[in-house]
C-alpha cells in the first residue's frame, strides 16, 4: 500500500514536470529568439542558447520609422487606466445596488444582468460600430473607454456577491451616525470590499490590455491604435520577403515587441497572483 | 424636522414615504450607469440588429427593406456552411480537449504536491497572456521550417512536422493545439472545485477497494460535475466566437480550412461593408449557440448533481 502511494506520487510528479517542461518551452523559446539576430532564427538546427544575446532588438523595435511602438504603448496605458477607473466606479455602486440597497424593479433588473451574462455578444458588434459612427467616434479610443464606464455585467455580479457578504450592522451603525447612503458606499462599502475591486481591477486590466476585435474595427489610424493591433505591423513587415518595407524589421523584431506587449500583463500578474487566482476562482466556481 | 403635535402623524407619514422614495431613487441612481449601458450597448443595439438583418445595408445612404432576404441568401452561401462546419470541428475537438486536460492537471496538482502554487503557475501562466501574445508567439512556434514544435517532433520522435498553418490538412489541428497551450483557467477552477470535496470521500473509497480510476470516476466527477459543466458551457460558447488567432495566424486559409464564423462575418460586415447580411448572420450564430447550449443543459440532468447548497 505505502509502495503503491510512493509510486502514484512518483509519477504525478513525473506527469506535471513532462507538463511543465512542455508549457514552459514556448516561454523560453520567444524569450531566446527574440534575442538572436535575424539571420540565426533561421538556422537549422536551431541555436538553443543565444550567444551573445542581440538586446539591441529591444531598443530597435522602439525606433522603427513607420511603426510607431511607443505611441501604441502610449494609447493601451491611456486606455487601459481609462476603462478601469470607469469600470471600477461602475460596477462598485451597481454591485452596491443589487447588493444592498431596496429598490423597485431590482430584482428584474438583476434577472436581466445575469441574462446579459449569458447572452453572447456578437449580435451587437454591428449597431455598435454604426452607433460609434454616427457620435464620430470612430478612430478614437472612446468606444473603447465610455462603454466601461457603464459597467460589466460580470463585475458587477461579483461585486454584489461581495457586497452581500459585508455585515449589515456596519451600515446601519453609520446611519445612526448620521451616514447617508453615498458615505455608506464611499467609506464602508468601498473600502471593504477592496478584495473584489483588487480581482475585478486585474481582469478588467488584462481584458482591455488584450482587447483586439473592437480596436480593429473601431480604428483604423496607425496613431491612435493600442498596443494589441499595433503589435501586428511588425508581423506584417517581418512576414513580407526581404524582412519589411524598410528591410529591417525581422522576426526577432516581432518577437521582441511580442514580449514587450506581454510583459505588463506579466508583472500585473506576478505582483498580484493572490488576486488573480482568486478572481477566476470566484467567477468560475460561482458563476 | 420639527413638527407641530398635532402635524405630527401625517409628516411622519409623508416623511417615511418620502424616505422611501429617496431609498428607490438611490437605488437606481447607483444602477444607473449600467442600466444606461443595458439601455445603450445591449437593448437597443439588438433590436437595432434585428432591423438591420432585414436590410441590406452598406453604410452608404440608408438601409434597404429586403424582408428575409439576408437569411434566404445564407442558406445558398457555402461559406456559411463551411464556416459553421469549421467552428463546430473546431469546437468539438478542443472543448473536449481542455476539459479532460484541465480536469487531468487539476487532479494531478491535488495529490498533495509540494510547491503547488509553483505548479500552478507555470500551467497557468498562458492563460495570462492570452490573445494577440500568444498568438504571435505561436506562428513562430508552428513555423514549418525553423518552429520549436517541429525541431521538437524531430529531434524526440524523427517526424518531419508539417508546415502547420499553411497546410489545409493540419491547420484547424494547429489552432486546437495553441488553445491546449492555454488550458490553465479551467484547470485553475477545477483544482479550487476538487479542494473542496471531503477527503473523507475518497478515504471511505479506498477502505471499500476503490483503485484510483474509480475515485475519480465515481467520486472527483460527480462531485465537481457543476464546475465541469460551467467550463463546458463557457468552452462551447468560446469556441464557436474564436475570432483573434484565426485573424490573426490565418485569415481563414489555406482554401478556407480556418474560415471561423465569426472571421466570416468580420469580413462580410466591415470588409465587404455587407452591414445587413452581417447582421443576419450574427443572428444566425446566435440561434446555433442558443440550441446547443440548451441540449446541453437538457442533457446535463444525467451527469451533472447538484448538492444542496451549503451553509
Amino acid at each position: 500500500m505505502r509502495a503503491r502511494r510512493l509510486a502514484a506520487r512518483t509519477l504525478a510528479y513525473v506527469l506535471l514536470l513532462v507538463g511543465a517542461v512542455l508549457v514552459s518551452a514556448p516561454f523560453y523559446w520567444l524569450l531566446r529568439s527574440s534575442l538572436l539576430t535575424e539571420g540565426d532564427n533561421f538556422i537549422w538546427p536551431p541555436i538553443l542558447i543565444p550567444n551573445p544575446p542581440v538586446w539591441r532588438n529591444y531598443v530597435e523595435i522602439w525606433q522603427v520609422p513607420f511603426i510607431p511602438l511607443p505611441l501604441f504603448f502610449r494609447n493601451s496605458v491611456v486606455l487601459v487606466v481609462a476603462a478601469l477607473i470607469g469600470e471600477l466606479i461602475a460596477t462598485s455602486m451597481a454591485g452596491y445596488a443589487f447588493g444592498r440597497l431596496r429598490w423597485w424593479g431590482r430584482d428584474v433588473m438583476f434577472a436581466l444582468l445575469v441574462a446579459t451574462m449569458f447572452l453572447p455578444a456578437q449580435v451587437t458588434i454591428i449597431p455598435l460600430f454604426l452607433l460609434f459612427k454616427q457620435l464620430g467616434w470612430l478612430n478614437t479610443l472612446l468606444p473603447l473607454i465610455v462603454p466601461s464606464w457603464l459597467g460589466h455585467a460580470l463585475y458587477i455580479f461579483l461585486m454584489r456577491q461581495f457586497v452581500m457578504t459585508i455585515p449589515p450592522d456596519l451600515d446601519d451603525a453609520a446611519r445612526i451616525d448620521g451616514c447617508g447612503t453615498f458615505r455608506i458606499y464611499w467609506n464602508i462599502i468601498v473600502p471593504l470590499s477592496a478584495p473584489a475591486l483588487a480581482t475585478i481591477a486585474i481582469f478588467s486590466f488584462q481584458t482591455k490590455w488584450n482587447q483586439f476585435f473592437e480596436p480593429l474595427i473601431y480604428i483604423n489610424k496607425t496613431e491612435v491604435l493600442p498596443l494589441a493591433v499595433g503589435v501586428r505591423m511588425f508581423q506584417s513587415a517581418a512576414l513580407l520577403p526581404g524582412g519589411g518595407v524598410s528591410g529591417n524589421v525581422s522576426w526577432s523584431h516581432l518577437l521582441a515587441a511580442t514580449v514587450v506587449m506581454v510583459l505588463p500583463i506579466l508583472v500585473v500578474f506576478f505582483a498580484a497572483q493572490r488576486a488573480f487566482i482568486q478572481g477566476i476562482v470566484i467567477s468560475g466556481v460561482k458563476g | 424636522m420639527a413638527a407641530t403635535a398635532t402635524a405630527q402623524p401625517a409628516a411622519a407619514r409623508r416623511g417615511l414615504s418620502r424616505r422611501k422614495l429617496a431609498e428607490h431613487l438611490t437605488g437606481w441612481l447607483f444602477a444607473g450607469p449600467w442600466v444606461l449601458g443595458l439601455m445603450t450597448l445591449f437593448v437597443g443595439p439588438m433590436l437595432w440588429s434585428i432591423y438591420l438583418s432585414l436590410t441590406a445595408y452598406s453604410m452608404s445612404g440608408s438601409p434597404t427593406f429586403v424582408g428575409l432576404g439576408n437569411y434566404v441568401e445564407m442558406l445558398g452561401d457555402p461559406r456559411i456552411f463551411q464556416s459553421l462546419k469549421v467552428t463546430t470541428v473546431f469546437a468539438l475537438m478542443s472543448v473536449p480537449l481542455n476539459l479532460v486536460v484541465g480536469l487531468g492537471l487539476a487532479i494531478l496538482l491535488n495529490q498533495k504536491i509540494r510547491a503547488i502554487a509553483v505548479w500552478r503557475t507555470i500551467y497557468y501562466l498562458p492563460a495570462v497572456i492570452s490573445g494577440v501574445g500568444v498568438a504571435l508567439l505561436w506562428q513562430w512556434l508552428l513555423n514549418g521550417r525553423f518552429g520549436l514544435l517541429n525541431y521538437a517532433l524531430y529531434t524526440f520522435f524523427g517526424i518531419n512536422g508539417p508546415n502547420w498553418l499553411s497546410d489545409q490538412g493540419t491547420a484547424l489541428y494547429a489552432f486546437v493545439i495553441i488553445s491546449l497551450w492555454t488550458v490553465g483557467g479551467s484547470m485553475l477552477v477545477n483544482l479550487s472545485a476538487l479542494q473542496g470535496v471531503p477527503t473523507q470521500l475518497y478515504e471511505a473509497a479506498s477502505i471499500d477497494g476503490a483503485n484510483g480510476w474509480q475515485r475519480v470516476r465515481y467520486i472527483t466527477v460527480p462531485t465537481i460535475s457543476p464546475v465541469i459543466f460551467y467550463n463546458l458551457i463557457v468552452g462551447i460558447i468560446a469556441a464557436l466566437q474564436s475570432f483573434t488567432f484565426f485573424y490573426i495566424l490565418t485569415k481563414g486559409g489555406p482554401n478556407n480550412a480556418t474560415l471561423t464564423y465569426m472571421l466570416y462575418l468580420y469580413q462580410t460586415a466591415f470588409e465587404s461593408t455587407r452591414m445587413g447580411y452581417g447582421s443576419a448572420m450574427a443572428w444566425l450564430l446566435f440561434v446555433y449557440l442558443g440550441l446547443l447550449t440548451l441540449v446541453i443543459f437538457k442533457f446535463s440532468s444525467r451527469w451533472v448533481h447538484y448538492e444542496a447548497p451549503k451553509q
